[in-house]
């Protein structure tokens, strides 16, 4: 299913099932700021897309408009082969569809999210009992596997509150699992983290991609992204400025804006 | 063992000398033989403050949450309304507003033939039906006004994640949003509910013999003043410390005792 080595988007390549999320021409734009520009990307299944850019470049915007946390201006977007239908003006014309393609995309935040008033265990089968209604036992022999998956296994009747950043974006790791998710989508997250915990989390997203999980990830960690990705997306203002394989993209870029982004993060 | 030792300290000793010397001078110097020829009817008062209080903070509450609701993210249609509602009750007497209700609508009421010969008479005769109407809107007036603050303080990466998840907007309601707005404001809920326990004693106005009711009783048949308003304190403390434990176990189960700082919760 996964060959991962040819680039996204290979029409010669992949086959219409394989594709596991693909965006067309998308704008957005908040008031009079217009944030996305047109932007085409598509990730097949076992793909592990990075999105990279400067601050202001669209990057989490794009993330959030897959799900409709932002709602896009104009654009298609389709999940699994599921297109999702617009109305004129870019709005979801179908409430229902949209929480249904919620549901099999698991998205990580920069500040965790966790829910604050439950413990981890309560938090990882939240929505596999009140949105996917599995049954509650189940929903929890699953969880403890997860935490013990994201090494949280003793942790499960803690609350957020009680743990480091590190501890706390791996269970939420753990909870966007536990609806075993078609795309995982990682915003920035290892952002809001002491450097000391990036690595405990990288850990166990670098665990994902080896196991063929297809994820995008919006990401400042540039060795991260060279060393697990199989396609790198560089946005500048909105668009797509150059993308590729990572050797290509961190070792030859040819765009003279990502040169110099390369340059500053450095 | 630890609280014990803590108490046997010179000064603490002291004090709680002065305090039993205190109550042992109102047992042997006061006139108590009233007590047993009015017990039960304290009692029964006892029992109509409490339940007086409970249905009101429940019903009030239940009120409040649709009103904060409508305030925080309602349309205009339903948010001007409810904070004239807010702005009324929070802005008059209560002492006005259960006056008004018996005396003014109360008496309103026997002039229409259909009311009164309607099964819902037997009750809209009696007086205890405005009091607990009165305490329900006041309760449900201030505690609307709470949840708006409570509604719009939950940080909008919770309800974010609840919306990634594909969570329904009422499941998202009632599991994630409703309960960490009541948590925010469990310490001013349960300061809230010993106000109106003190805001109670209003209805023995319109005739409604709670607990204070009966106090005033003993004085008139009795001429004994200050020992039936003595053991009235009593029991209204009483009655707050339990309102006060009672708040203090809800706050305990929701975060499993975490103090929440804003750094720990961040948005």
């Amino acid at each position: 299913m996964s060959s991962t080595t040819s680039a996204p988007g290979d029409p010669a390549q992949a086959g219409q099932q394989d594709i596991a999320i693909e965006i067309e021409d998308l704008h957005k734009s908040f008031g009079p700021l217009e944030v996305l520009k047109g932007v085409s990307l598509s990730a097949r299944k076992g793909d592990v897309v990075a999105i990279i850019g400067g601050s202001g470049s669209g990057k989490s915007t794009l993330l959030r408009c897959i799900n409709f946390l932002d709602t896009p201006n104009w654009g298609k977007i389709s999940v699994g082969g599921e297109q999702i239908v617009l109305r004129a003006d870019g709005t979801p014309a179908n409430r229902r569809q949209i929480e249904r393609i919620r549901t099999r995309l698991g998205m990580v935040f920069q500040a965790f999210n966790l829910w604050t008033h439950r413990t981890l265990l309560e938090n990882v089968i939240e929505v596999p009992v009140h949105v996917l209604k599995i049954p509650k036992a189940d929903a929890i022999a699953q969880a403890r596997v997860l935490l013990d998956r994201v090494g949280l296994g003793d942790k499960t009747d803690t609350f957020p509150a009680y743990l480091s950043g590190g501890q706390q974006q791996r269970s939420a790791i753990a909870r966007a699992l536990a609806v075993n998710p078609e795309v995982m989508l990682f915003d920035e997250p290892t952002s809001a983290l002491d450097p000391e915990l990036v690595g405990e989390v990288l850990t166990v997203i670098r665990d994902l991609a080896a196991e063929g999980r297809t994820m995008l990830l919006v990401t400042h960690e540039m060795k991260f992204a060279r060393e697990v990705a199989t396609h790198v997306v560089y946005l500048f203002e909105g668009r797509i400025e150059e993308q590729g394989p990572p050797e290509e993209v961190f070792g030859n870029p040819k765009s003279e804006r990502l040169k110099q982004f390369l340059q500053s993060i450095h | 063992m630890n609280t014990l030792r803590a108490l046997m300290q010179p000064h603490r000793i002291a004090l709680m000398l002065v305090f039993g010397g205190i109550v042992l001078w109102c047992a042997l110097a006061l006139r108590w033989d009233w007590i047993p020829v009015y017990a039960p009817l304290a009692l029964e008062g006892l029992w109509r403050t409490v339940w007086i209080l409970v249905i009101t903070c429940v019903l009030g509450f239940l009120l409040a949450i649709p009103l904060g609701l409508a305030q925080a993210v309602g349309p205009w249609y339903l948010a001007i309304p409810a904070r004239s509602f807010c702005t009324v009750i929070r802005g008059t007497p209560l002492l006005l507003q259960i006056w008004l209700l018996y005396y003014g609508l109360g008496s309103l009421f026997p002039q229409f033939p259909a009311i009164r010969s309607s099964e819902l008479w037997p009750y809209l005769r009696q007086a205890w039906p405005y009091a607990v109407l009165a305490l329900t809107m006041s309760y449900a007036g201030y505690e609307g006004e709470v949840m708006r603050g409570a509604f719009s303080s939950v940080a909008k990466g919770q309800l974010e994640a609840a919306k990634a998840y594909g969570m329904k907007r009422f499941t998202m309601f009632r599991r994630i949003w409703l309960p960490q707005a009541i948590r925010n404001v469990l310490p001013t809920l349960g300061g809230e509910t010993i106000l109106q326990l003190k805001a109670t004693p209003l209805v023995a106005t319109i005739t409604v013999v709670e607990l204070y009711a009966v106090s005033s009783k003993v004085r008139a048949d009795t001429f004994i003043v200050y020992e039936p308003l003595l053991l009235l304190a009593v029991f209204y403390l009483m009655i707050a410390g339990a309102i006060t434990l009672l708040f203090r176990r809800f706050e305990r189960r929701g975060t499993g005792g975490a103090r929440l700082k804003s750094a720990d919760v961040r948005t």
